[in-house]
């Protein structure tokens, strides 16, 4: 029997693991993803940027003389656990501000405690009603459901197509997608002929498709994630479904692309610039911040900057500028994030107010179009 | 008995002391759920390691509690304490109606219809959008308030749910060393052996089962009032496995094994945080070697880990 050995074997482990990087007085940040589990795909990519532009901070010298120290904790999607970690980031680390979490339903449990507490809170998940009503410290990167839906539905009046058929998944991203689909119908004078949602684990669509085919719909949007749009475009090619189908920027990524296959083709999505960087033209103002994210995060990574990561990358370096407009406490970054105006970034130009913690405008969104298993800017 | 009852003291002693250490630590918000864990443990304890029968559908009583609670406080404006008692009733008269069949099964096919029955709650709570926010949650709950003092900090909330808490291990104690309780393990021994002496197996597992519920909706209300937010990924299919992970690495057919197998599993991911993206292995590791070293939980096998380790001491002290 060696346990003692064992047992101080892993004991140093453990504490080589924990002592603590030396470094003169950095400012402390924390950061919440769903690294692992349902939502990985939103916190990988988060994580990744992150890190990737903390580290280019500090090394052209970090803010204002001062290293930027991130601190990130995995919340596996689950909004029990992002409580527990936003209340270790503040009482432990002792964070001036987090970024996060991935989904709205971790960024809705959060919130209590980062207004209790007074720590300024930039989530990168785009629930609508996270900042409606606008929250004393809580701010978001990601675009609005309400502006993509606007995008989608701006579209369909240019072109006088009144009848769509909506299919969206049960979950967070759907359910919220789903509310603004049917909220601002009305104001475009579009009626919504079919209604149906489907499992974010469902692997075939044709029985909704059947019954879309059979309904008035000239349209059919869909909201979801990956993988399941991607099942019903499959789907809807088997059927011969000729309806056009517009899908959310929930699969603006090439991921979508390549699970879809021929399927894809002729689909539209109202996407964030990123996807489509090199086509914007130069006057665009968020081409320069759109391309040095995308060859970045390509050296680093070999992997191309979705704008999940975009998200992480607007909070990182509007924290940045908050902290270098004035000092590095809660309150002065609070302050100063509310004062951002025309931040290009790359989920689009953030002009935040005491009215609006959300920040961007219709102009976030792009509309684009497979073709020839790419991306093309619908004009 | 009266041995029982001194443990009972020391344990609690033991726990209301435990602030004076961690006051203004992070850990005390996780000692809260510890807590809330503990009584989900004991409450499917005394399911699964007395009577001995499984249950993969206790996170389903759990989010019912839970979204009883919210929904009943935030959207209609009732007394939180009010509400308390009323969804524990519900729950626990659905327990009871939906027991008498799914009892009748045994072994695999019980698993199989208590997950079915976790599954439907989910979902239920999932997809009734208009009432429970569907999976983007419900916001805004109250927290629990007594006149003008509210139950809002950590600390607070840690005296709120250990009180439960302990009165929860109280009860299951005294109802393991009662009649009732040797009639249980009788039922798990054999429930033909059981059901020869007397004992009326099948009201008394439905029962057992019922009180199970209804523990479980209870600390289901008080994760709704201390969270003041509750989404249907909290109780899903996940964490009824992780509650009979508890239950089992703890010691099944032992109280304070429970408590011992929600404190470690709610704890450890915690200290295995700073090995970043290696915890999930170191985990799933340490699970794994309690499960093979020690098949009679920690309540057993740590008491017998200590006895080797000692006697090898012994044997080597002096070399």
């Amino acid at each position: 029997m060696h346990f003692r050995a064992i047992v101080f074997f892993i004991a140093s482990v453990i504490l080589l693991i924990n002592s603590p990087v030396f470094a003169a007085a950095p400012i402390k940040i924390g950061a919440l993803f769903a690294v692992t589990g349902p939502a990985a795909f939103l916190g990988e990519p988060e994580r990744n940027t992150a890190q990737m532009v903390v580290e280019e901070i500090n090394k052209a010298g970090g803010v204002k003389g001062h290293k930027i120290e991130l601190i990130v904790y995995d919340t596996t999607g689950d909004a029990t656990k992002a409580v527990q970690l936003a209340n270790k980031l503040i009482k432990n680390d002792k964070v001036v501000a987090i970024i996060g979490p991935s989904t709205t339903g971790e960024t809705m449990a959060v919130i209590p405690v980062v207004e209790k507490e007074q720590i300024p809170l930039i989530s990168c998940s785009a629930g609508s009603k996270i900042t409606e009503p606008v929250k004393k410290w809580v701010f978001k990167t990601a675009q609005n459901d309400a502006l993509a839906v606007g995008r989608i539905f701006d579209q369909l009046r240019k072109q006088k197509l009144t009848k769509v058929a909506i299919l969206t998944v049960s979950d967070g991203f759907g359910s919220s997608g789903r509310e603004q689909l049917k909220a601002q119908a009305a104001k475009y004078g579009i009626t919504i002929v079919f209604d149906d949602t489907y499992g974010p684990r469902d692997t075939d669509m044709t029985a909704q498709l059947t019954k879309i085919r059979n309904s008035p719909a000239q349209v059919i949007i869909c909201w979801g994630t990956n993988p399941g749009p991607a099942v019903i475009a499959k789907n809807a090619r088997q059927l011969g479904v000729k309806t056009p189908l517009y899908m959310s920027h929930g699969v603006s990524s090439k991921k979508f692309i390549d699970l879809a296959g021929d399927s894809a083709e002729g689909i539209r999505l109202p996407s964030g610039k990123v996807l489509v960087a090199d086509l914007l033209p130069a006057s665009d103002n968020q081409r320069k911040s759109l391309l040095v994210f995308i060859k970045d995060y390509q050296r680093q990574f070999k992997a191309e900057g979705d704008h999940f990561g975009g998200h992480a990358w607007d909070a990182v370096m509007l924290l940045k500028n908050a902290i270098e407009h004035g000092g590095d406490s809660p309150a002065s970054i609070r302050d100063q994030l509310e004062k951002t105006t025309k931040f290009h970034g790359i989920g689009g130009t953030f002009t935040y107010s005491a009215h609006d913690h959300a920040g961007l405008g219709q102009d976030a969104f792009v509309l684009v179009e497979v073709r020839n298993k790419d991306w093309a800017i619908v004009k | 008995m009266k041995k029982e009852l001194l443990k009972f003291l020391l344990f609690s002693v033991l726990m209301l002391l435990v602030p004076l250490a961690l006051h203004g630590s992070y850990l005390m918000n996780v000692l809260v759920f510890v807590g809330i864990h503990t009584m989900l443990a004991v409450a499917l304890n005394l399911l699964l390691g007395y009577a001995g029968q499984i249950s993969l559908g206790h996170a389903g009583f759990f989010g019912l509690g839970a979204y009883l609670s919210a929904i009943l406080t935030t959207t209609f404006g009732f007394n939180p304490w009010l509400v308390m008692p009323l969804a524990a009733v519900v729950v626990g008269l659905i327990a009871f109606l939906v027991g008498f069949p799914i009892l009748k099964l045994k072994g695999h096919y019980l698993a199989m219809a208590t997950l079915g029955l976790g599954v439907i709650i989910y979902i239920i709570i999932n997809e009734t959008v208009d009432y429970t926010g569907g999976p983007s949650g419900l916001s805004g709950i109250p927290n629990l308030a007594v006149g003008t003092f509210v139950f809002n900090s950590d600390i607070r909330n840690y005296y709120l749910i250990w009180t439960a808490a302990l009165a929860v291990i109280l009860l299951a104690v005294n109802l393991t060393n009662s009649r009732v309780g040797r009639a249980l393990r009788a039922i798990h021994d054999s429930e033909v052996a059981a059901r020869v002496m007397g004992v009326n197996a099948r009201l008394l597992k439905v029962q057992i089962f019922a009180l199970s519920a209804i523990v479980s909706a209870l600390a289901g209300s008080l994760y709704a009032h201390t969270m003041t937010f509750v989404s249907p990924a909290s109780f899903g299919f996940n964490f009824s496995v992780e509650l009979l992970t508890m239950v089992v690495i703890g010691g099944l057919g032992s109280i304070y094994g429970s408590f011992l197998g929600a404190a470690l599993l709610t704890l450890l991911p915690e200290f295995l945080r700073s090995a970043q993206d290696f915890d999930i292995i170191i985990y799933g590791g340490v699970l794994m070697l309690m499960v093979m070293f020690m098949p009679g939980g920690l309540v057993r096998g740590v008491p017998e880990l200590l006895k080797k380790m000692l006697g090898n001491r012994g044997g080597v002290g002096n070399a």
